[in-house]
């Protein structure tokens, strides 16, 4: 049913259409039931990808073409694999909770915001499905645009410095990939990303283009030491921002990782490997201690978000030792997966988290974590949501959050014993900041009058967080369903990155 | 004698431009003051009437004049692309004119004649014609400067670029000159012709190309070669400025390639470390200087100089798929120009020049749909996509990757960065700051519309760029 209609230029178009329509109706009472309705459906449709997806190959489904610009061949082709199926999905979900989430807090140019973050969706969407390296340049580009007004018109006090700041960091970033992807034209005669996987490349190439792409992505995932936008970006923006940036943005740096690092530069990824460890095991360690010592409540959950992505970037690259230490690869295979399941619920996770921290500022106007305190007593409700994703955040078995860190320290052992030992701090460090956070926010005494004055969850705020909670439950009980999508496609880049291309 | 007759119906678009631009001379002459409209007409009709003549030849391609004057594709498009700009500009800059007493029938002979140089220099197989070309257009835009007599900026700008732009041509005759005496030949054929049959010196020719990449550099604005354009930009009427910013680039480009490519294609390897060097400067002059301006004419005169740095990457890259590139950035340059520009036009009114970017403040506030046109002419500057700049500045590093210099390529990558900054700066102010006055737009409904279909053709031309590159690839690949 799904194979004949040409499903993933509809999830890109549609919503950007759709925001356009709403930008055009302006600002009325149609306005949010418009955005609400474009979002729904672009969930829906997402939903046919994973209905129709066959998981047991690597191969691209729902593979479109069509030439776009012929003098340089670089075409309209779409198409994709257990890797990007996962995020798509997770892209069109968070629209519909951002929509949501805006539905009364925003009141200041309404059409432009819903329309900035449909925009968004599409061109997100399409980053993912591209399969031609201009195609996914141009659209990881565009996404800016729509981010960068987004933090700028509705954001904090300090909103013009924090996106400017993240747009220049990233657009830094990112003229390093085109260099890369111009090169490898250049050397395959092709802007396939499937070609660029098959060209071969010298020791040294490798190196150069591989340092090009970890610029680019490192900045998006963010890895530290380049990770001092995140903070900024997240204080400022919006709660729609910030969940559009935890939840999907920094995905873009990890699947960029995955689609274009290891598969294009193998031999590069693995003597480099050390680098990419180093930083991730640094992102875990001292960003939880950084996290520690915040005051501010999104700040905090931006280093968490720094400090959670660190494992992606370990799981993704300690394949290098598993491989050299033993040779079946079960290890790896478990490393890349728990990469994954830990991006998707870090997507969850992190977007609830920001959730939360907006339903207490739409009441009380800051951030500040000593403002707070007893919050529990007037909300109780919402103290048991959030309760419940500090745990999920701090990696409580059961929920998601669990998954994906225990899968890549569990594949760590088998790289290095020290690896995974740093990693497991988290285990402790993540909860240390969590719950310290929650005890000093939820619970005690009831602080001050503005406090005493809270109102509990309405309807809207409720569901907004049941939904994700359901999500993260499910997720962390039963993940195998997103494991099994995504399996032969990981043993397809594993193959990928243990043949050698010298 | 059916010869002849042939070789005249290559220049028809051009001689009746001459004669359209004595006709209106004389009409302006003789209505005196109330020939400001009539002249108006006429010279957006010549422009018509010559972009249809030149389309209806598109196709026949050959030398006339014995030689000093060349039809083919490649004059074709560019010589198009004048007219239709120049019909933009002058549709931009009439009410400007008016609100400030500027509104005469001689900045209409003076832009014709202007473009006829322009085309003159696109169609030159000649260093003569080149010459002629470029003195025509060139001294009719240091009037076109001069014409607001009364203010002191602009007739320090008029006088600054008169002297320079003298300096200039000087320098590139003397070049041309030295290149005559080694190979003997003032037309770009034989020239070419001899270079590659060898047994010149090659000293005596690299001397005569540096003065030739001197008067090229000029004409462009290319760092070292750049000072008067920052105080010519500035001082000069903005409708003047729009004239000098988007055409004359065109033809200063088609120079460059008539001459360095047509001419001393061959001596390649001499001219692209100059190109590399004066590409390389502007680039990293023009957008970090850029960055300090608080008037936003004087931005887009130093934005300039960094997109002319870009335009030279193409050309230095001396493959054809470079100097394509390099065409399709000095289109979309041009076009991009012409917003910016038409939008300063747009903003101001009598008695204020909507020049400072601070009078951008709010912008989205007051008028939502021209500060959203002018959102995508920034974004399109600074080369985001998915806008049109993007891929003018794709094709052209692209170019470069190609042959290898990846270091320049480098440097290139990293001023777009440096170079998104104060575009960046624009979109802020109309976005994010709060709006300092609220007077409403005065200016007519065929600015306004003009300028919608400027920055919605960028748009456009970003999401389907595949036929202008088709365009300028095939103009090359001759």
């Amino acid at each position: 049913m799904f194979t004949n209609l040409p499903l993933l230029s509809l999830l890109i178009w549609l919503p950007v259409l759709g925001g356009l329509a709403v930008l055009i109706n302006g600002d009325n009472r149609f306005t949010r039931p418009l955005s609400l309705l474009v979002s729904v459906i672009t969930l829906l449709l997402s939903l046919g990808l994973y209905v129709g997806f066959d998981s047991a190959t690597h191969q691209m489904q729902f593979v479109e073409q069509a030439s776009w610009i012929s003098t340089f061949n670089i075409n309209y082709s779409l198409g994709i694999d257990g890797f990007s199926m996962p995020l798509i999905i997770l892209t069109a979900f968070s629209t519909v909770i951002v929509v949501v989430a805006g539905w009364e807090v925003i009141q200041h140019k309404v059409s432009q915001y819903m329309a900035a973050f449909l925009i968004m969706a599409g061109l997100m969407i399409a980053v993912f499905a591209a399969l031609d390296a201009i195609l996914f340049y141009v659209f990881f580009e565009a996404m800016l645009i729509p981010l960068f007004l987004v933090i700028g018109i509705w954001g904090g006090p300090n909103r013009v410095y924090a996106t400017i700041k993240f747009f220049l960091y990233t657009l830094f970033g990112s003229v390093f990939l085109l260099l890369a992807l111009l090169y490898l034209h250049h050397v395959a005669g092709s802007f396939s990303i499937l070609d660029f996987h098959d060209v071969t490349l010298s020791l040294q190439e490798q190196i150069y283009l591989f340092l090009a792409f970890l610029i680019a992505f490192a900045v998006k995932v963010p890895m530290w030491p380049v990770h001092t936008w995140l903070p900024d970006a997240h204080v400022e923006a919006p709660t729609g921002g910030s969940v559009i940036l935890a939840a999907i943005t920094l995905k873009i740096g990890g699947y960029g990782l995955l689609r274009f690092a290891l598969p294009i530069t193998p031999d590069a990824s693995m003597a480099l490997d050390w680098l990419v460890i180093g930083l991730s095991l640094t992102a875990v360690v001292y960003i939880g201690f950084v996290a520690l010592a915040q005051s501010d409540l999104k700040k905090l959950i931006a280093y968490s978000s720094i400090a959670h992505m660190g494992f992606v970037t370990l799981g993704l690259f300690i394949v290098f030792r598993i491989f050299a230490n033993s040779s079946t690869g079960s290890g790896a295979v478990l490393a890349v997966e728990g990469a994954m399941v830990q991006m998707i619920s870090h997507g969850f996770i992190a977007a609830a988290m920001f959730l939360c921290v907006g339903v207490l500022y739409d009441r009380m106007h800051t951030r500040e974590i000593s403002a707070y305190g007893g919050v529990m007593n007037t909300m109780p409700i919402f103290g048991g949501f959030a309760v419940f994703f500090a745990m999920a955040n701090a990696g409580l078995p059961g929920t998601s959050g669990f998954v994906g860190e225990f899968m890549v320290i569990l594949a760590a052992f088998q790289a290095n014993f020290w690896f995974a030992f740093l990693a497991a701090t988290t285990l402790i460090l993540g909860a240390a900041y969590t719950l310290w956070m929650i005890k000093r926010v939820m619970f005690g005494e009831v602080a001050n009058d503005n406090v005493a004055q809270l109102t509990d969850l309405n309807r809207r705020e409720f569901w907004m967080l049941a939904s994700l909670a359901i999500i993260v439950l499910a997720m962390g009980l039963w993940p195998a369903p997103i494991t099994e999508v995504m399996h032969a496609s990981v043993e397809h880049l594993l193959t990928q990155v243990s043949q050698s291309k010298l | 004698m059916t010869f002849e007759v042939v070789n005249m119906s290559f220049a028809l678009p051009e001689m009746f431009m001459l004669a359209m631009a004595c006709t209106i001379l004389l009409a302006v002459a003789f209505l005196g003051e109330k020939g400001a409209s009539t002249a108006y007409g006429l010279s957006q009709l010549t422009l018509a009437i010559t972009a249809i003549l030149i389309y209806q030849s598109l196709g026949k391609a050959g030398l006339a004049f014995d030689g000093t004057y060349i039809k083919d594709a490649f004059s074709d498009v560019l010589k198009i692309a004048i007219c239709i700009i120049n019909i933009a500009v002058l549709l931009y800059s009439t009410s400007y004119l008016k609100a400030r007493g500027l509104f005469k029938g001689e900045y209409y002979v003076l832009a014709i004649f202007s473009t006829l140089g322009m085309m003159i220099m696109v169609s030159a197989a000649h260093f003569l014609t080149i010459y002629l070309g470029l003195e025509l257009m060139s001294l009719c835009m240091y009037a076109m400067v001069a014409m607001h007599r009364d203010s002191m900026v602009s007739t320090e700008a008029a006088m600054k670029y008169f002297i320079l732009g003298a300096i200039a041509s000087g320098m590139l005759l003397y070049g041309m000159s030295i290149i005559y005496g080694v190979t003997g030949s003032l037309e770009i054929a034989p020239i070419a012709q001899a270079i590659q049959s060898g047994g010149l010196d090659n000293t005596v020719l690299s001397f005569g190309l540096v003065f030739l990449v001197i008067g090229i550099g000029f004409k462009l604005g290319a760092v070292p070669f750049h000072m008067w354009l920052p105080d010519v930009y500035h001082g000069a009427p903005t409708a003047v400025t729009l004239f000098i910013a988007t055409a004359p680039k065109i033809a200063a480009f088609a120079m460059a390639i008539r001459l360095l490519v047509d001419g001393l294609g061959d001596v390649h390897q001499h001219w692209q470390g100059m190109l590399i060097m004066l590409s390389v400067l502007s680039m990293i002059l023009g957008n970090v200087v850029a960055i300090a301006q608080t008037n936003l004419k004087r931005m887009l005169a130093y934005s300039t100089i960094s997109h002319v740095g870009f335009i030279l990457l193409g050309i230095l890259s001396g493959s054809q798929e470079g100097y394509a590139a390099s065409m399709f950035y000095a289109l979309v340059y041009a076009l991009m120009s012409l917003g910016a520009f038409g939008m300063v036009i747009l903003m101001s009114r009598q008695g204020f020049e909507a020049d400072n970017i601070d009078d951008y403040k709010g912008l989205s506030s007051r008028n939502p749909w021209y500060a959203l046109m002018m959102l995508i002419l920034m974004f399109s500057m600074a080369g985001i996509p998915p806008l049109v700049g993007f891929y003018a500045k794709l094709t052209v590093i692209k170019s470069i990757v190609d042959i290898n210099l990846i270091s320049v390529a480098i440097v290139a990558v990293l001023m777009s960065v440096i170079g998104a900054f104060y575009y960046l700066r624009i979109i802020k102010v109309m976005y994010f700051d709060k709006p300092e006055q609220q007077q409403a737009l005065q200016a007519p409904t065929d600015i306004k519309l003009m300028i919608s279909a400027n920055a919605l053709t960028v748009f456009a031309l970003g999401l389907f760029p595949g036929s202008l590159l088709a365009l300028c690839a095939s103009v090359f690949s001759l």
